[in-house]
């Protein structure tokens, strides 16, 4: 018999194979392809501000589609079935967390080097912004998916959500931001956002599971 | 017509009147079953009742008397003349502004651990007012920042980790109104202030790493001469005066959700008598 969280990791990675993975990447390069007409076409504005444009637009796409995360499974009753499953509902959560976080946060990640070279940043940026992503945005999976918790079978979920979770997103941002950048303080900067996401890998699916414990019906 | 009798034995749906099981051997610590003795919605009231005109009178009192040492007496700075005086409103609103969340992380805890009843309660008052001293700050800190640095809003540390307070505020009550069900919105709310109120000194640190990141040293203020005594007192003095502000508008804030947490049992009950047919006995 396989364990629940290998069950949980493979019915969520199918499930997402189905469709709607890559929408998270289309709304990434919306953003990052609406900031020159909003700002000009200047290439050295662009370079400057670039790594911080694709940290927004990561950011945004993380958040607004993570209503999902326990959405779908509250709908069809299966979030019912993981209260009932022989595992921690923390470590199934984490498990649903990681499996989102390779669906939708891994894709972001690996086109962020390819949306950088629109924004015309040196090829040692693009690594620098790029680690970076792939440190940061398990933090924002972990931190969003106590708002998706919270917020489990309302209506006004999907904006809800992103409106909860921003403000407390900032560090992962100002930290992400900073180790992308070329500037004397990226390396302890990478290391504070390590920490970041360390931590809310730690707390966040205990706390999100503590909401929908709370919450259940 | 209602019947007046059974209006008073009406009590919040989750009316708890013994203190938790844990608690009464835990009886050393006095605060605690104090509070929790103040656990039967009734004897809130009438506590609250009893406070509110001392809460009001010492709060015009002290408040009046800070003010009017504050804008009439304390001398004006030297340097920033007498915009100085928009301090004694803006300091003491900053204090409240984050007494407000402290007092919502207690009462979250409250919530989710003792399952007291008055917490939501507690929790659900303070938020209009924290989040009102907040703005207060804020809007005060900008009229303070057009004559001190020429424009109204700086990027300055103290003002964004306020900003961000503030939208935590506008956060959680946006939750709490897109929950229906008080009981779930109770505990929603509560798991969510005491994530945020883990996260605030995390923001805090990372806006005042970013600000020195991104400010040269020369904008902030460095450097500030010790407070002379005439503008500390009055500055203590409204400080006092605000917090027993607070504490009235609290309290009053509290006694107006009981009443209307008891309206809606009321509602509920009579639409139940009205519509549910009898049943044959």
């Amino acid at each position: 018999m396989r364990s629940p969280v290998a069950a949980v990791l493979t019915r969520d990675l199918a499930l997402a194979r189905g469709g709607g993975a890559g929408l998270g990447v289309v709304f990434f390069l919306i953003v990052v392809t609406l900031t020159p007409f909003a700002i000009g076409p200047d290439l050295a504005l662009l370079r400057r501000i670039g790594p911080a444009i694709l940290w927004l637009g990561a950011l945004l796409a993380t958040l607004l589609g993570l209503d999902r995360l326990l959405q779908a499974d509250h709908e069809d009753g299966g979030l019912d079935l993981l209260h009932l499953a022989p595992a921690s509902l923390g470590t199934l959560v984490a498990a649903k967390i990681f499996a989102h976080w390779l669906t939708t946060g891994l894709p972001l990640v690996l086109a962020a080097p390819l949306f950088g070279v629109m924004l015309d940043i040196a090829s040692q940026g693009l690594g620098r912004v790029t680690i970076a992503l792939l440190v940061g945005t398990p933090a924002l999976a972990c931190l969003g998916a106590v708002g998706a918790a919270l917020t489990v079978g309302l209506r006004r979920g999907g904006l809800l959500v992103p409106v909860l979770i921003l403000p407390l997103s900032i560090p992962v941002l100002i930290f992400g931001v900073a180790a992308s950048g070329d500037g004397p303080e990226a390396s302890g900067a990478l290391m504070a956002l390590a920490g970041l996401a360390l931590g809310y890998a730690a707390l966040g699916p205990f706390a999100a599971a503590g909401a929908l414990k709370a919450l259940r019906d | 017509m209602l019947r007046r009798g059974r209006l008073n034995l009406m009590t919040i749906p989750a009316r708890r009147l013994a203190p938790p099981c844990g608690m009464t051997s835990a009886s050393p610590m006095g605060l605690i079953s104090a509070v929790s003795s103040l656990a039967n919605p009734a004897r809130f009231n009438a506590f609250a009742s009893r406070a509110t005109p001392w809460l009001v009178g010492a709060t015009a009192l002290v408040l009046g008397a800070g003010l009017y040492q504050g804008l009439f007496v304390a001398p004006a700075d030297y340097q920033q003349g007498e915009t100085v005086r928009i301090m004694f409103l803006h300091v003491p609103s900053a204090w409240l502004g984050m007494m407000g969340f402290v007092i919502m992380a207690i009462a979250s805890v409250g919530v989710l651990v003792w399952k007291h009843p008055l917490a939501d309660v507690s929790a659900k008052a303070a938020a209009p007012i924290g989040a009102a001293f907040t703005f207060l700050a804020l809007a005060t800190g900008s009229l303070w920042g057009k004559p001190m640095w020429g424009t109204w809003w700086v990027w300055d540390a103290r003002l964004t980790s306020f900003l961000i307070l503030f939208l935590m505020y506008l956060g959680l009550m946006a939750l709490r109104s897109a929950i229906e069900e008080p009981s779930r919105a109770a505990k929603a709310c509560a798991i969510l202030t005491l994530v945020g109120s883990i996260n605030i000194p995390i923001i805090k640190f990372s806006v005042d790493w970013w600000n020195t990141l991104h400010q040269p040293a020369s904008v902030i203020r460095a450097g500030k001469p010790a407070m002379d005594s005439s503008i500390l007192i009055p500055l203590l003095v409204c400080a006092l005066g605000f917090t027993l502000l607070f504490l009235t508008l609290h309290l009053v804030a509290m006694r107006t959700e009981l009443i209307r947490r008891r309206l809606r049992t009321l509602r509920i009950t009579t639409a139940a008598a009205a519509f549910v047919p009898e049943p044959a006995e």
